[in-house]
């Protein structure tokens, strides 16, 4: 019965249907099936597959979006569930993300964003032209493990290091790790920044922010 | 909306039409071959036995016309409909009568052998940009006499598509048509449901040869498929303008249409060329050149005209290695050839004026093609407003990735390429080495030939195997070469 469910739910991510999901996750709800199972066991394993997928060039980043989509709709769901057990949702970590002031490019960041939130981070996301206070405010708020600052210009790139000096400067660099991304960003930039970690893609981005955890 | 590509407004078409009737009537047609100056004389034609020349009056070539056959499909081994002949359908094959093979390591042109054919109709096999496989190359390890049908042998065991091919001598046309007739269940099926066409080539200028003759008559009363390859050289075998070039290629293959319905009314017969302006510095005949494409697209429009099939080579190089040149010239043609609509395009893999093959080219040309279907598929209304309802909720947030449309439309509205063509990021192309096109496209052709299946048919194999196994003794070789089938 579970296992058939379980199966219903992990190909409701890979068909980015979030009405479907989020109507199998209340199904679980009802038949008062543990939700950290229906997380692990249901949904995560859609969603571990799509970015697999997406690695080989077999899926594409529609379809890894809606399936991000879909994650969201059931963990909406599943939320309420946690808080009426006294558990909570398993995260791998929380994630305070935007792109830099002064740029407004969004695509990229947003599917970071969406993948993050889809592979189990809680993520704030701050949007477009985030002044450097509003990031280390947002992440002292929320206890943020990760930052990630987009940038697509070259111009607005070199502030990504502002927010680094910025966290230094208040004392918060130890707790909090920073991800950069953004089309001129490279492996070389970061390191000269002091940035914690670099990625290509979404997925990419995952793979790293889970390393930060130690939960690759 | 589809792409509406056109070089001749309707009174150049008729002005060529004009002029080929009048050269058809005036001067004629030498035609080498008794039988068929026996035939065209029994049709009405005035003929010159001595100059072995037949005058044809407009009125004979339009009977033909009349009974030729506006459209026909080539089929599969199942023998489900594959090639559409006829319309604006376009479709691709890669290029034939080759004698070189590009080896993909030294890079040299090698002559041709088994093991190079064989590479190349499994890439052609696997390759959905194909819709037919040809007899690309000759074997040249393997006697003369069986040539062309031990091509045709090779075709039929490594491939299910339909096959370009031909013949080099009256004997084996025969030979092969009972090659493919074993596949099809006999030679009525096989005039019901073609599997192949053959190609039949006029001698420039206006000249069937005896071969030639003889071909569209045996094709003809087979009810096999024939695909006339005429061959204006602008500047030297035809006029040296583009429409003087395409009056030329008119005349033959109204010629070839009148001798081949003669023959047989409402035999198949297809309006096709390898024309190429003459290159006035090297003598050479330059395939890629932009002008050979244009001879092509003007003929076709005229064979359009007429509701004829249609076949050009376009999509091949005269380069000698799959570089800029290579892609430029064959991507290009493969584009005009497609927006010209014209229905089998061939030459694709091949380099060197249609000299050698090379399947990392097939697989590299395989791009330049999925994106000239993509252009004649044109521009289509996919949703019920243009964008409007599409912005719902958008809400100034560039958010159209999550939408629904995004996911379902995508893969209708973009070709997406294979990884011969480099999309990523230059930080991704260091990482995966920095490899050129040429080294992408060798990659993904060992791939596909890693994952190649052969389709079989046991039955029909083994029948095959042992004809051309006899043919091959007659033609005194002990044995074939082996296959590792």
């Amino acid at each position: 019965m579970s296992k058939e469910l379980f199966d219903a739910m992990r190909q409701s991510i890979i068909d980015g249907d979030p009405e479907l999901a989020a109507e199998l996750a209340q199904k679980a709800v009802e038949l008062g099936i543990d939700p950290i199972e229906v997380l692990n066991q249901g949904f995560v394993p859609g969603v571990s597959y799509v970015g697999e997928q997406f690695g080989l060039g077999e899926m594409f980043l529609p379809e890894l979006v809606v399936a991000g989509e879909a994650m969201k709709a059931a963990v909406a769901v599943l939320e309420p569930e946690f808080t009426r057990r006294g558990t909570e949702r398993q995260i791998l970590g929380r994630v305070v993300i935007g792109t830099i002031e002064g740029d407004i490019h969004e695509i990229g960041k947003s599917l970071v964003a969406t993948m993050l939130s889809a592979s189990g981070f809680q993520v704030y996301d701050m949007g477009v032209d985030v002044p450097i206070m509003t990031f280390i405010e947002k992440a002292r708020e929320v206890k943020a493990d990760i930052i990630g600052i987009s940038a697509l210009l070259t111009t607005t790139m070199v502030r990504q290091k502002d927010v680094i000096e910025a966290l230094e400067d208040n004392g918060m660099r130890g707790q909090v790790k920073v991800m950069v991304g953004g089309a001129p960003v490279t492996q070389s930039w970061a390191k000269e920044i002091g940035a914690d970690g670099y990625s290509e893609d979404a997925v990419g981005a995952v793979v790293i922010a889970k390393t930060m955890m130690g939960a690759a | 909306m589809k792409p509406d590509f056109k070089l001749l407004n309707p009174e150049l078409v008729n002005q060529i039409l004009d002029e080929a009737f009048q050269l058809l009537r005036e001067m004629g047609v030498k035609v080498q071959l008794p039988e068929a100056r026996q035939l065209l004389a029994a049709g009405g034609a005035e003929v010159d036995e001595t100059a072995e020349v037949a005058k044809l009056s407009e009125k004979m070539v339009r009977a033909a016309l009349a009974t030729v056959p506006h459209e026909f499909f080539l089929h599969n081994h199942a023998g489900q409909p594959i090639v559409h002949y006829g319309g604006n359908s376009v479709h691709f094959d890669p290029g034939s009568s080759g004698v070189h093979y590009l080896d993909p390591e030294t890079l040299e042109h090698i002559p041709s052998e088994t093991p190079h054919l064989v590479r190349v109709l499994k890439v052609a096999q696997s390759l959905p940009a194909y819709d037919a496989v040809s007899t690309s190359v000759v074997c040249n390890e393997v006697a003369k006499g069986i040539g062309d049908l031990y091509r045709l042998y090779l075709a039929l065991l490594y491939t299910d598509k339909p096959i370009v091919t031909g013949a080099f001598s009256v004997k084996t046309t025969q030979t092969m048509i009972d090659m493919l007739a074993l596949y099809a269940g006999g030679r009525e099926a096989l005039a019901q449901k073609p599997l192949a066409v053959f190609d039949v080539c006029p001698t420039p200028p206006l000249i069937w040869s005896k071969f030639g003759s003889q071909s569209l008559i045996d094709l003809a009363r087979a009810s096999v498929p024939a695909e006339m390859v005429s061959m204006p050289l602008a500047g030297a075998g035809s006029p040296v303008t583009i429409l003087g070039s395409v009056v030329q290629h008119t005349a033959e293959c109204l010629a070839g249409i009148v001798l081949h319905q003669l023959a047989k009314p409402g035999a198949p017969i297809v309006w096709g060329g390898a024309p190429a302006v003459f290159d006035m510095r090297q003598g050479t005949t330059p395939m890629g050149a932009v002008e050979t494409a244009m001879i092509d697209a003007c003929y076709a429009q005229v064979g359009k005209f007429l509701g004829l099939p249609t076949h050009t080579y376009l999509g091949a190089t005269d380069g000698k290695i799959a570089d800029y040149q290579g892609g430029l010239e064959s991507g290009v043609s493969a584009m005009i050839g497609a927006l010209a609509g014209i229905n089998m395009i061939s030459g694709a893999g091949m380099l060197d004026f249609l000299a050698c093959i090379s399947p990392e080219k097939l697989v590299m040309d395989a791009e330049a093609i999925g994106m000239a279907k993509r252009m004649v598929r044109g521009v289509n209304v996919l949703t019920d407003t243009l964008a409007t309802s599409l912005f719902a909720g958008i809400n100034f947030k560039a958010d159209f990735l999550k939408q629904k449309e995004t996911r379902t439309l995508f893969s209708k509205e973009q070709y997406l390429p294979s990884r011969v063509i480099d999309r990523g990021s230059h930080r991704a192309w260091l990482d995966a080495g920095s490899h050129d096109t040429w080294s992408r496209a060798k990659a993904e052709t060992n791939k596909l030939l890693a994952a190649y299946q052969r389709p079989t048919m046991p039955e029909q194999e083994q029948a095959l195997t042992e004809m051309v196994t006899r043919l091959a003794n007659e033609a005194g070789m002990e044995k074939l070469p082996e296959l590792a089938l």
